[in-house]
């Protein structure tokens, strides 16, 4: 019983919500229009500025981690097909 | 006692049996409406399809060549009757289409659901993904199933439907399954739970899953995607909240 309690406490059982941009099946421009602003945001406002972790967590829960790696890659690259200009 | 008996006991049909008609027992509400949608239409179609055969063979039988030799005037051209039995099939068909949209909206519909699982097929298995409890350093929790071959077999498993991991799920939770393909199109599918959708390549797919009792629910994929298109199941586990937890723990 310790054990559930203990590991209650490590999990937030929680995901991203509903976007009223993106109604539709279709998910896939929402993670990456999610991996773009956290980028934005942390360009404006630094890795420390809480509110960007939103971003963090939406494009973590809804692209791949394949998708993601790729992404970093590209972004290392500067090949990423969009800008983090702020 | 009564358990003892057996009187009692519900015994749920989640995986496809030998030589079965119909549909394996629900789990979801989604899957329930899609039953009560089939069987409610299926009722009107056996009425019209016994009218229409039932009129049929009549006209054959009583206005026949040999019982009927002059044909009736009335019976080449009649422009009321040609307007009901056009008319009456569209009411009919519209009456079909309202409730078989509402359904179909309700299903896409994904209601703030509190985990989100990462579906991934691949040439020939699935991948599973989950990442709502990951900061950024944090590894994600991420697992292949693939089927347990018949040779693995062990008593009371199912041939070609048991997998080594299955995806465990709390029950009576809001999930949102987002789906996607590695390499071809591949296709999510879970009878029991209502769920069918593609897995393309290159896009992300979402489709809401709800589990109303817990349970171990079979499913294939549903897109011929190759050679052993027929030898990548997936198992869905249903489990309580605490057990899903301690899940998560020991990954």
């Amino acid at each position: 019983m310790s054990d559930t309690a203990e590991a209650q406490s490590n999990y937030l059982l929680q995901t991203a919500g509903f976007d009223a941009r993106f109604p539709n099946t279709n998910q896939t421009k929402r993670c990456f229009q999610n991996y773009v602003d956290y980028n934005r945001c942390i360009n404006a406002k630094g890795e420390d500025f809480a509110p960007c972790k939103q971003f963090l967590k939406a494009y973590h829960s809804l692209c791949p981690n394949a998708w993601i790696e790729k992404f970093d890659e590209q972004k290392e690259n500067g090949t990423f097909p969009a800008s983090f200009e702020p | 006692m009564l358990q003892q008996i057996s009187l009692f006991k519900t015994v749920y049909c989640d995986a496809p049996q030998p030589w079965q008609l119909g549909f394996q027992d629900s789990g979801a509400p989604g899957f329930t409406g899609i039953v009560e949608l089939h069987n409610t239409i299926f009722f009107y179609l056996v009425v019209i399809c016994v009218s229409v055969f039932w009129l049929l063979g009549s006209i054959i039988y009583y206005y026949n060549n040999t019982k009927n030799p002059i044909i009736h005037k009335y019976l080449n051209h009649g422009t009321l009757i040609e307007l009901i039995w056009t008319i009456t099939p569209a009411l009919i068909l519209i009456a079909i289409a309202f409730p078989s949209f509402r359904l179909l909206y309700l299903l896409d519909e994904v209601i703030s659901p509190t985990i989100t699982i990462k579906v991934t097929g691949h040439q020939w298995y699935w991948s599973f993904e989950y990442s709502d409890y990951v900061s950024e350093s944090g590894d994600p929790i991420e697992f292949d199933s693939y089927m347990i071959p018949e040779s693995d077999l062990e008593l009371g498993q199912f041939r070609l439907l048991d997998v080594d991991n299955r995806v465990v799920i709390p029950v009576d939770t809001h999930i949102r399954l987002i789906v996607t393909g590695a390499d071809v199109i591949h296709d999510y599918a879970v009878p029991s739970l209502g769920i069918k959708i593609d897995a393309c390549p290159g896009r992300l797919n979402q489709a809401s899953l709800l589990t109303e009792r817990t349970g171990v629910f079979y499913g294939q994929c549903s897109e011929i995607c190759g050679v052993y298109h027929g030898f990548m199941p997936t198992a869905i586990e249903a489990v309580s909240v605490q057990d899903y937890l301690t899940f998560l723990d020991s990954l």
